[in-house]
């Protein structure tokens, strides 16, 4: 079996490092994966794709279109941008929380993030959707966003493994001073999936 | 990642030394190597690709087993040795790892050193994953040994950036290094080159027949109909096909291309000989394709080759599943993998920009204040500060390669003298191939401002040292050597280094500058934001603020941002690099605490 996870965010968000979480503690339970990112000239700011590929015989190290089992969008528009690798009857798990580029600002145009929730909201049957802003305050930082909503991810059950595994994992790979911050995050991730919009 | 694979690969294989410059998406093999380094092996981050090529062929012309790393672009700067060193040849195993960058994802053009490879006449490797670029460059040095030639090593973006699970083998090949032996063969001259070319033009034919035989050279599958491939684009194939539901056993005899120079010749001729028709699907260049329509000329064979140039595979640009699986949809008489059209509403677009905090926009702010009014143009070259050509900066004119922007400057300004020509370049490009431009434009008497963009790191790879920074990627503490006394050394007249977040002090020095008569210099200092702590966060005061939105227009900061008629300063993205401060004529923005 091939679960297919694509990760969707702005540059600084740590979709990267989410992608690297996911991966560890696959890895962990003995599964195959492959993973790849589009970096490089994404800049803070820019675009980030991290496609998560886990379990045998998976050749290329990019999800094709309508292939994800699971997207989690770190930024509405970017959640909206990857729908089209979402499967049918994947899982899309969003932060409502928008990231304003630059050229939205310079420009007249005014990017809502309520727009491309809505739009997520016509098309995904099996959308989970997260209140940032919310998460942001209980978890103290913008910082461990990712890790929050790797927390709604696991618990939502769709990576083949749940939360206690990521912790694992979190404890395995994150410095002492960080671990704390985002053991936290990890819990007000699956607290929030449980009590979410889906 | 790929590139610790092939550094892990390289240090199995009892590599002693590794030069580079870095360049994605090639920069984190030579990183890997100095991070899993055993203590036994050498590694430098070389001044430029020129220079690490000879610093490897040299301590390969003794025994030891070397690697260079670098992009596709790169191989341009280092072309000349490699050129001549294809004729003179190594003791050491000798490995040129370029990495390729279809798409381009991050270069500025999609060449296929595939092509190098035939040009100077030297065996390539091309892995499809990770895991095999892993046992490949173990291969390439086995290769290379052999028939004391380097080898071309050359992986794409997608196994380069990919991540896989391998089985690493923790022992390493011992290499004992002979020594450099005295002997005229290590000489080029035209009598000796002309003895090597017969001998290298008749290696060729050799390798061909002996990489028939490598065991990442295969054919797999049965039937008359054929795909041949090689790269990443193997996967996508693989992929494609389990996709559309064709039985690669049955439906197709798939060849699989490790070696495209030498290329192996028996091999290909028999999988040409038993089907009647093939679809190549490879990245870049019809490389592989020219390759079968040379044998199927040569051996009047009469099958029908599809690819590039019949235009059933896309010229330019990555391949990926869904491309190749509409090709082979088409191919193998299969139905289209039907794809769901969504109607959406606009997206947002997000052009990468420099970073909030960036010292380049405000360098660029201070050089555009300054030439306000005035005729000026503004040559710019490879790094972030590519990026200032961005709205609302607009301040990089031209962009052509590593080190272009000096001298594109003084061809500007012999045909337009009326303008001031500004060349802006960063402190890595500067060693890298700048300073022979300024050279130039001293010893030409041309008259241009050469702006030196010093923010004390490499920052668009990665943050690398370079000569200016005073570290090495052996973790020794060097000179520094500074730009201001190379510049002053060379006869630049003319020079100012400032931090250009002093503001009016950073456009007084513009100014000067662009009015000196000859070659001047402006060096601004100010390291980059992700070497360097930040500052105090700042806000906007919503009492002082009458949403003018100068702020927003002048120096498009990612962290001012538009929240609905009000400007507010994201604090997550916020550096504390004043420059706000400096362009708000109301005063409305200030510093809030200590430093983050």
């Amino acid at each position: 079996m091939i679960i297919n996870c694509l990760l969707a965010g702005v540059g600084g968000q740590g979709t990267v490092l989410a992608s690297k979480l996911i991966a560890q503690t696959a890895l962990q339970q003995g599964l195959q994966v492959r993973t790849s990112e589009t970096i490089g000239m994404s800049q803070r700011g820019g675009c980030v794709a991290s496609h998560v590929r886990l379990g045998d015989k998976v050749y290329s190290p990019l999800i094709p279109l309508a292939g994800a089992d699971l997207v989690i969008g770190f930024e509405p528009a970017e959640a909206l941008r990857y729908l089209p690798y979402l499967k049918p009857d994947g899982v899309m798990i969003v932060s409502t929380t928008a990231i304003k580029p630059v050229s939205d600002s310079l420009a007249k145009t005014d990017y809502r993030g309520e727009d491309m929730l809505e739009a997520l909201r016509a098309h995904v049957q099996r959308l989970v959707v997260l209140d940032g802003n919310a998460i942001i305050t209980a978890c103290g930082s913008p910082k461990v966003l990712n890790t929050a909503l790797l927390g709604a991810a696991a618990e939502a059950g769709v990576l083949g493994f749940g939360p206690a595994a990521l912790e694992e994992t979190l404890r395995a790979m994150l410095p002492a001073k960080y671990l704390t911050m985002n053991l936290n995050a990890l819990h007000v991730g699956a607290l929030a999936y449980r009590e979410g919009e889906h | 990642m790929g590139n610790q694979a092939i550094a892990l690969g390289a240090i199995r294989a009892g590599v002693g030394v590794v030069t580079g410059y870095p360049g994605t998406p090639s920069t984190e093999i030579l990183e890997s190597v100095a991070e899993h380094n055993p203590g036994h092996i050498y590694v430098e981050w070389s001044v430029n690709e020129k220079s690490a090529l000879e610093v490897a062929a040299g301590a390969a012309y003794t025994g030891q087993r070397t690697m260079v790393t670098m992009k596709q672009v790169g191989l341009n700067v280092a072309s000349d040795p490699l050129m001549s060193l294809a004729y003179i040849g190594v003791k050491g195993g000798m490995v040129v790892v370029v990495a390729d960058d279809p798409g381009p994802i991050s270069s500025q053009t999609e060449q296929d050193t595939r092509h190098f490879a035939a040009f100077a006449k030297l065996p390539i490797f091309d892995p499809t994953s990770p895991e095999e670029a892993y046992e490949m460059i173990g291969d390439a040095f086995e290769y290379s040994e052999k028939y004391g030639t380097p080898v071309l090593f050359r992986p794409t973006t997608r196994v380069c950036h990919g991540r896989a699970s391998i089985e690493t083998d923790a022992s390493i090949a011992i290499v004992k290094p002979e020594g450099f032996i005295k002997d005229p063969k290590w000489t080029i001259f035209p009598r000796l080159s002309y003895a090597n070319h017969l001998k290298l033009e008749a290696r060729t034919p050799v390798l061909a027949e002996e990489f028939s035989t490598y065991r990442f050279n295969e054919v797999e599958g049965s039937g008359r109909r054929g795909i041949a491939t090689g790269g990443v684009s193997y996967a996508y194939t693989k992929e494609a096909l389990a996709r559309l539901d064709a039985d690669s056993e049955a439906d197709c005899r798939l060849l699989k291309i490790a070696t495209p120079h030498p290329f192996p010749e028996p091999l290909a001729l028999e999988f040409l000989q038993s089907v009647d028709e093939v679809l190549v699907v490879e990245e870049l260049d019809p490389v592989i394709e020219k390759e079968l329509i040379q044998l199927c000329g040569k051996y009047h064979l009469p099958v029908q080759i599809y690819g590039k140039l019949t235009s059933h595979i896309q010229q330019a640009g990555e391949n990926t599943v869904e491309s190749v699986a509409k090709a082979l949809a088409a191919y193998l008489d299969k139905p289209a993998p039907q794809v769901t059209a969504f109607d959406l509403p606009p997206l947002p677009i997000r052009p990468p920009v420099l970073c909030a905090g960036c010292p380049h926009r405000a360098s660029f702010y201070a050089v555009k204040q300054a030439m306000k009014g005035k005729k000026a143009v503004f040559s710019g070259d490879i790094g972030c500060y590519t990026l200032g050509n961005a709205k609302p900066l607009e301040m990089v004119d031209t962009c052509l390669c590593m080190g272009a922007g000096i001298t594109i400057a003084q061809g500007l300004q012999r045909a337009e003298p009326d303008a001031i020509h500004f060349a802006f370049v960063g402190d890595s490009t500067f060693f890298h191939t700048g300073i022979p431009g300024v050279v130039n434009a001293v010893y030409n008497e041309t008259r241009i401002v050469v702006v030196v963009l010093d923010n004390a790191t490499t920052a668009m790879t990665g943050f690398q040292p370079h000569p200016g920074t005073g570290s090495t990627m052996m973790g020794n503490i060097s000179a520094k050597i500074s730009i201001e006394a190379v510049l002053r050394a060379i006869g630049v007249k003319q020079i100012e280094t400032i931090d250009p977040f002093d503001q009016p002090g950073a456009i007084a020095a513009a100014s000067r500058a662009a009015a000196f008569d000859g070659v001047s210099a402006i060096i601004y200092k100010a390291p980059c934001i992700a070497v360097a702590p930040p500052g105090p966060m700042h806000v906007v005061d919503p009492d002082l603020c009458t949403n003018c939105k100068r702020c927003i227009r002048e120096i498009g900061c990612p962290a001012i941002v538009k929240d609905g008629d009000k400007v507010r300063i994201d604090p997550a993205l916020c550096y504390g690099c004043t420059l706000c401060v400096d362009i708000c004529p109301f005063g409305a923005i200030h510093a809030v605490g200590g430093a983050k």
